[in-house]
């Protein structure tokens, strides 16, 4: 042996990585204790973290209308070019309003961020067109918006709203850590009426179980609720829940 | 497996001592501005955990130096950017829309923040330049429902008409004649021609205008006035404009009496600040339609 060769495989730690090259099972393992310490420094803190955590005040469950909404939402892949993320940047906090928090999107199962803008962030777009707007919107974007690229969604308006699978949806979200209380779940096909029915007494009852829920006939176009009730019930609470008249954004910085 | 370090004849370099079945793996070391850049990195990676928040810790994380994060960053800039603006628009605080109209300066201000605001918040209805489309009012022909002052653009911007969320807001409700009952679908059609008359459009044939006239009369003249000019104290449109929000055909007339129309704006109250209605007021009263 020369004694290249003895340095090669001389006593230093360094040296020693050939004990891991040539050893398939240790390789993996190594390679697992890495990645699990880069998990567990970036992951794990996010569960603990008060900024990641913070309780908000205002934050409550979907109503069932403003639910079915989002899931028409989802289905029909407005995340795809609507962001709701309002970054922590001063151009975006003075186009979009105050910036998002964690706890905005903590019943959402999936979250719906986003990761592209081919149409506004549309995380606080609750009271700022009126619903007739949002019909014409939805029907034909460019009657509103002459330079939009959005697809038309006026069929929207002419599909009744498939309710068949909201009570089970409701429940489902519950498993998953939505809070629904016991009168909020057995009242779901009633706070879904009473949503499109102001001034009657189970619209009363819907604003005590859901406060800040907004409650007329989004598409008076159809006696029926249809997917656009929904959809603009949806739209409408996007963002309002929260008064960050009264929220501190200094308070949970760690 | 291993053999001697050799030197190969043919790169001149020498080999790394490893050896599979006769092949050998040449020696090529990594390029030295490689491996420094590298090295350079580790190193700033040590300087980057002392001045920004890096390492977690069981209940929070090492903040660093700085103490940097998004949210105080983006406050910071904020506040930054407000403190500038607002030496330029202490002017807009204080000063009374009149008084902003007078001022060129402050009125350059204004309508420059006004321009900006429009764009974002209200062209979305009524139009980039405020010209309006069929259900939306067009801001620039000098027809107001509830006024068009700067003092009642202002008061209109700040509580919107209808709005929900707003108890100052402008409201009033015109009936549904025609869902309601209240008049039959021949009345509705008199009183439409007629109201065309008064605008100075020809009536359909063989529809009895007399007729409409005193249907209006008796039904629209308390809102809209007998001469059918309209009244900003309720929002009731002047129908001798021809200026018209949801189109003056007979067709388009009929359904508005039939179903009526009670549109809704959002009360910029709750989510503009006042300086920014207050240029926008100024800006929407610039437009070509201010009184």
């Amino acid at each position: 042996m020369t004694s290249s060769t003895q340095a090669h495989h001389g006593g230093s730690l360094l040296s020693k990585h050939h004990i891991l090259e040539r050893n398939p099972i240790l390789l993996v393992i190594g390679i697992l204790i890495m990645v699990a310490i880069g998990g567990l420094v970036e992951i794990v803190p996010l569960f603990y973290l008060k900024s990641t955590i913070e309780a908000v005040e205002g934050m409550r469950p979907y109503t069932p209308l403003e639910l079915a909404g989002r899931n028409i939402y989802v289905r029909e892949g407005c995340y795809l070019c609507h962001s709701q993320m309002i970054r922590s940047l001063r151009d975006e906090v003075e186009r979009y309003g105050h910036f998002s928090l964690a706890a905005e999107s903590m019943y959402d199962h999936p979250f719906q961020w986003g990761s592209k803008r081919n149409g506004p962030d549309i995380a606080r777009v609750g009271g700022k067109y009126t619903d007739s707007w949002h019909v014409a919107h939805l029907t034909n974007p460019r009657s509103v918006v002459p330079q939009s690229i959005m697809p038309s969604y006026g069929f929207l308006f002419e599909t009744p709203l498939d309710t068949r699978a909201l009570v089970a949806n409701v429940a489902t979200n519950r498993e998953v850590g939505v809070p629904y209380t016991d009168d909020q779940m057995a009242n779901v096909m009633n706070d879904l009426k009473a949503q499109v029915n102001p001034d009657t007494p189970e619209a009363a009852a819907l604003i005590k179980r859901y406060p800040k829920a907004v409650v007329r006939k989004f598409y008076p176009g159809s006696p029926e609720v249809t997917e656009g009730d929904a959809v603009i019930a949806y739209l409408q609470m996007l963002g309002t829940l929260v008064d960050f008249k009264q929220f501190d954004d200094k308070a949970n910085l760690r | 497996m291993s053999e001697p370090v050799q030197l190969d004849k043919v790169s001149g370099q020498t080999t790394t001592g490893h050896e599979w079945d006769g092949i050998r793996e040449l020696n090529t070391p990594l390029p030295r501005w490689w491996l420094w850049v590298f090295y350079a990195c580790i190193a700033f990676s040590f300087v980057y955990w002392i001045f920004y928040p890096a390492w977690p810790t069981t209940s929070s994380f090492t903040s660093g130096v700085l103490g940097q994060t998004n949210r105080t960053a983006a406050l910071a800039d904020i506040a930054a950017a407000q403190a500038v603006r607002a030496q330029m628009a202490a002017g807009l605080e204080k000063a009374s829309l009149a008084q902003i109209a007078g001022d060129p300066k402050l009125l350059e201000l204004a309508l420059a923040q006004g321009k900006a605001a429009f764009g974002d918040n209200c062209s979305p209805c009524h139009g980039s330049g405020g010209q309006g489309q069929k259900g939306y009012p067009n801001l620039t022909a000098g027809r107001w429902l509830w006024g068009g002052t700067l003092d009642q653009i202002q008061a209109t911007i700040t509580h919107g008409i209808r709005a929900p969320n707003d108890a100052d807001t402008h409201a009033s409700a015109m009936p549904s004649f025609g869902k309601d009952g209240i008049l039959k679908p021949e009345e509705i059609r008199q009183v439409a021609n007629y109201v065309r008359t008064i605008d100075g459009v020809e009536p359909e044939q063989g529809v009895d205008v007399a007729a409409g006239k005193k249907i209006f009369l008796d039904n629209c003249a308390a809102c809209h006035g007998e001469d059918g000019k309209g009244n900003i104290e309720m929002g009731s449109a002047n129908l001798t404009t021809k200026v018209w929000q949801y189109g003056n055909d007979i067709s388009d007339l009929i359904y508005t009496i039939t179903y009526a129309r009670n549109s809704v704006m959002p009360a910029w109250g709750q989510r503009l600040d006042p300086e920014t209605i207050k240029s926008l007021a100024v800006y929407v009263h610039s437009l070509g339609g201010g009184r």
